[in-house]
Formats: C-alpha cells, structure tokens, sequence
C-alpha cells in the first residue's frame, strides 16, 4: 500500500508497537474495571507535556514523571478504599488537564492533545518500539501475579507470590506505554487506546488467553485503519485511531457472548 | 511447641482500625481433625481464618507443623461472567508457565475435578458461567490442586441452596475419610457440626468454649455464644428466615 512506503512508515512502526503494547495492558485494565482510571490517567500527561516544551525538554520525560506521580496517587487512593476512587481521580485528572491547556503554549496545543504521527526520529521510534516490547515481555511475565491479584487476590498470597509488587510494575509500565502513546495520539486519547482495544476483544475471546492476543492484535489493527484514513483524507491521525477502534468494537458488539 | 499437632495458636489477637476483633485465642489443631469454627456474625471468623493464613497481621503465636501443606477455600469470590477466564486458566494460576504450560497441567486438573465429581469437560467452561455449586466445588478442587493435608474453608456453603449444601458437605466428609486431610471450617450449620466435626471452637471475638460437639453444642452454651436461646435442632426449620440468629454473612 502507498502510504506503507510513505515516510511516515517509521512513525508507523513506532506507533503499532506502542498500541500493541496498549492493547496487551488494557486486558488487565479491562479485567480490574479500571477503565475510566486509565482515560483520566493520560490527561494527567498534559501538564507535564507542558513543562517539558516551556523548559526545552523532551515532553516524554515530563509526561512520564506526571503519570508516574499519578500512578503512586491511584495506589494511595486504592489503599483507602473507603475513598469513591471514581470521584476522585476523575475531579482531579480532569483538573490536571485544564491546568495542562492553560500552561501549553498555543502553537504546541494541537499536537499536545491529540498527537502527531509525522516528526519523530529514527532513534525517537526504535526506542518507542524497544520500551513497547519490553512492557509486552514484561507483561506477560507477571501476568499470572496480575491475574491473581484480579480474580483471587486471597489466593494469591497464600501461595506466597508478590502480588503487590507486580501491581506497582504494571502500574508504572502503563505509565510508560501512555507516556509514548502522546506522540501519537495525544493525551486527550490515549488512555482510550488502552482501553478499546481490550474492550473488543473481550466480547469476542472465549479464554483469557485469546483475550490477550486479540486485543493486541486490534490494537495494531485501529493504528493501521487510523493511519491509512489520515493519510488518504488528511484528518488527523490520532482520533482517526481511536475511532477505528470504536470501529472494531461497535463490530465486535455482533459477536458478543453472554 | 507439641510434636504432634499441625497447627497450635496461641494467645493470637488481632486488632484492625484499632477496633480489637480478636483476643487471645488459644487452640490446638491435631492431624485428622475436622475444627469447625462457628459464632455470630461479627465474631471474627473469617478474620482468624486470615490471621492463620497469614492474610491479617496478629499478635501471638500461629505455629504450623513443618509438614503442613495448607490449601484455603475462600468465602467470596468475585469473577463477572462475561470475564473471559476458563476453569483451565484458574487452575494454571498453580504453575509457574501459567498460559505457557501447553496442556500439561491437564491431567493434573482433570484429576482434581474427579475428586469433587467434576467431569472433564468442566476445564474448557469459563468460571462466571458457573453455577454458585459448581464454582464451590471447582474452588475446592483448586484447594487440593497442590494436594494439601490440611484445607481451610470458609464457610464452604454460603450462598448455595439446601440440597448444594447437603453435597458440599458429603462431599468434604469423604475427602475427609479417604485421605484423613485436616479440616478447618467456618459453618453456620450446627446440624452438620455436630455430625462431622471432631472440635468446635465457638467465637465471639474470645473462645467463649471449645471441645466436641457433644460437650459444647448445648443450649447454655449456645446460649451464651448468640445472645439468645438456640437449638441446633431447630435450624433447618428456619433456615433462610431473617428471624434465624445462626445465619452468618
């Protein structure tokens, strides 16, 4: 396909390996009902997008140290479940988002929200994909730590397995993957992009490990659709994305289990 | 510490939210016993059920034996149905490969399941579509996946109608009689222990008493343990009546 041999092919690589390993985090997201706690986490990025452009650095690292704050704040809250935790980190992300658009300056707005395919380096996109497959590897080695701390939390520490610690990894490997997200989607959607995926897939798989396979595998598929419809209509990438991934979940909806 | 008991507590007490819940408890557990711990709602069973498993901090002495292999049936478990997760995949949680095992934990599984009269197809059904019996069962058979000698169960019938209980509780006497498995659980039902357990321990918040059942399920006693006069003969009559002291949440 034309836009394949493109230069944008590398954003695109880069782009795939950050929504597959999305698409792999939201299945836990899903299962945890976490789902609104990941869209409100990535609009804490913003402000951090913000002040890495005002002090002239690269707006990865300034959004990862927000989202990393943010994911010691969503253990904080979990731990005092008395807390509504919806309320909470929905007031306070959200106003992380205004304060985020009041400090960005103008002309980098735009990109902040919603992402932009087409200037990243060839170094920028070999790392995006190197960090993204480590957190797919990293995953899937605690993922049995993971899937005892969701169905059988009890259960897994009488079996003696660091449940919490794997938690806290997964935590701030969602961080991460948001963080890289930003450039392609923007912290408007990103957290979106965690969660449609898996949502999909759920309706579909029939065993857990289906689950796992096919929401990576939508993941990469919304990125594909997203960027072929930018590319031939102009629109921008990143809600293209994410509604590709409406998409496939709207289809997915004809098949769905009870 | 006594040579040949599995499990000796002592003195254990455990405060949460500075609201003390239990307080100096003292027993000892013996191979081959069935301890059934019973008591109203609030006494604090569950919370010693945890505090043995090492789940809640405490303060005292929980002594297991060397050789004890502890196997736990929770209370509650939560799963929603449309969670796609098969019996296969819950029983994978015991192997370190977990989804990368290949089917050789298959056996094994299979295995476990006969043992609570589960057929084999059962491993390919996804845990949300289980019935409340079916899912007792299969968490029982997760129990005795690592073959434990010793299982705690918390309140193996909650939640499950009359005639599931009957069965739950065949079918843990039978475990009982073929591999002498130690057993200690949280029941609301005075008929089955009285049948089946050889110690009751009854609690609110400090054993109020504790022996066989013949000794310790009399009127007095459990008179002093609920608050208000109970019969154990009685409780079928009323189960599931909101009038009913003995139904425990």
């Amino acid at each position: 396909m034309e836009f394949l041999a493109s230069n944008i092919s590398l954003s695109l690589a880069a782009g795939l390996a950050t929504a597959m390993a999305a698409g792999a985090l939201g299945v836990f997201m899903v299962l945890k009902n976490m789902s609104l706690v990941s869209d409100a986490l990535s609009h804490v990025a913003l402000p951090g997008v913000a002040l890495g452009i005002l002090l002239g650095i690269n707006p990865f690292f300034g959004a990862f140290a927000f989202l990393f704050a943010a994911v010691f704040f969503i253990l904080a809250i979990e731990k005092r479940t008395n807390l509504p935790i919806d309320a909470i980190v929905g007031v306070l992300f959200t106003a992380s988002l205004a304060a985020g658009i009041l400090l960005t300056p103008e002309p980098e707005l735009l990109e902040a929200l919603f992402g932009d395919f087409t200037n990243i380096s060839v170094v920028g996109a070999a790392l995006t994909a190197l960090l993204s497959l480590a957190v797919v590897i990293g995953l899937i080695l605690i993922s049995r730590q993971l899937m005892f701390t969701i169905v059988a939390p009890d259960l897994g520490r009488v079996a003696k397995l660091h449940t919490k610690s794997s938690y806290l990894l997964f935590l701030i490997m969602l961080a991460l993957v948001v963080a890289l997200g930003i450039k392609f989607v923007g912290t408007l959607l990103m957290g979106t992009l965690t969660i449609i995926p898996a949502a999909a897939a759920k309706n579909v798989a029939r065993t857990f490990y289906q689950f796992g396979i096919i929401s990576i595998l939508f993941a990469a598929l919304s990125v594909i659709l997203g960027t072929a419809a930018a590319y031939y209509t102009g629109i921008l990438a990143g809600p293209a994305v994410i509604l590709s991934g409406v998409l496939i979940f709207l289809c997915t909806l004809v098949f769905k289990r009870s | 510490m006594n040579q040949e008991s599995i499990l000796k507590v002592e003195n254990l007490s455990v405060t949460i939210d500075r609201e003390e819940i239990l307080k100096d408890i003292s027993f000892t557990v013996m191979p081959g016993d069935v301890v059934a711990l019973i008591g109203p709602n609030g006494a604090g069973k569950t919370v010693l059920l945890k505090s043995l498993l090492g789940l809640l901090p405490y303060r005292g002495g929980v002594h297991w034996s060397p050789e004890a292999k502890i196997g736990y049936v929770p209370q509650r478990y939560n799963i929603g149905k449309s969670v796609p997760f098969t019996v296969r995949e819950f029983f994978l949680l015991h192997e370190r490969s977990f989804l990368f095992s290949g089917g050789k934990a298959d056996g094994k599984i299979i295995e476990s399941l006969a043992l609570v009269d589960m057929p084999p197809k059962t491993l390919g059904e996804r845990l949300g579509h289980l019935s409340g019996g079916e899912l007792q069962r299969v968490l029982i058979a997760w129990a005795l996946y690592q073959r434990p000698n010793i299982i705690l169960f918390d309140e193996p019938t909650a939640g499950i109608d009359v005639s599931g209980e009957q069965t739950i509780y065949n079918l843990l006497h039978s475990l009982q009689d073929r591999f002498g498995i130690t057993i200690i659980l949280v029941s609301h039902e005075l008929n089955v222990v009285f049948r089946y357990a050889t110690q009751v321990l009854c609690l609110n918040k400090s054993l109020i008493c504790s022996g066989e059942p013949q000794a310790v399920l009399t009127p007095e006693q459990l008179q002093k343990l609920y608050g208000e006069p109970t019969h154990y003969h009685h409780l079928h009559e009323t189960e599931g009546s909101a009038a009913n002291p003995n139904k425990i949440n």
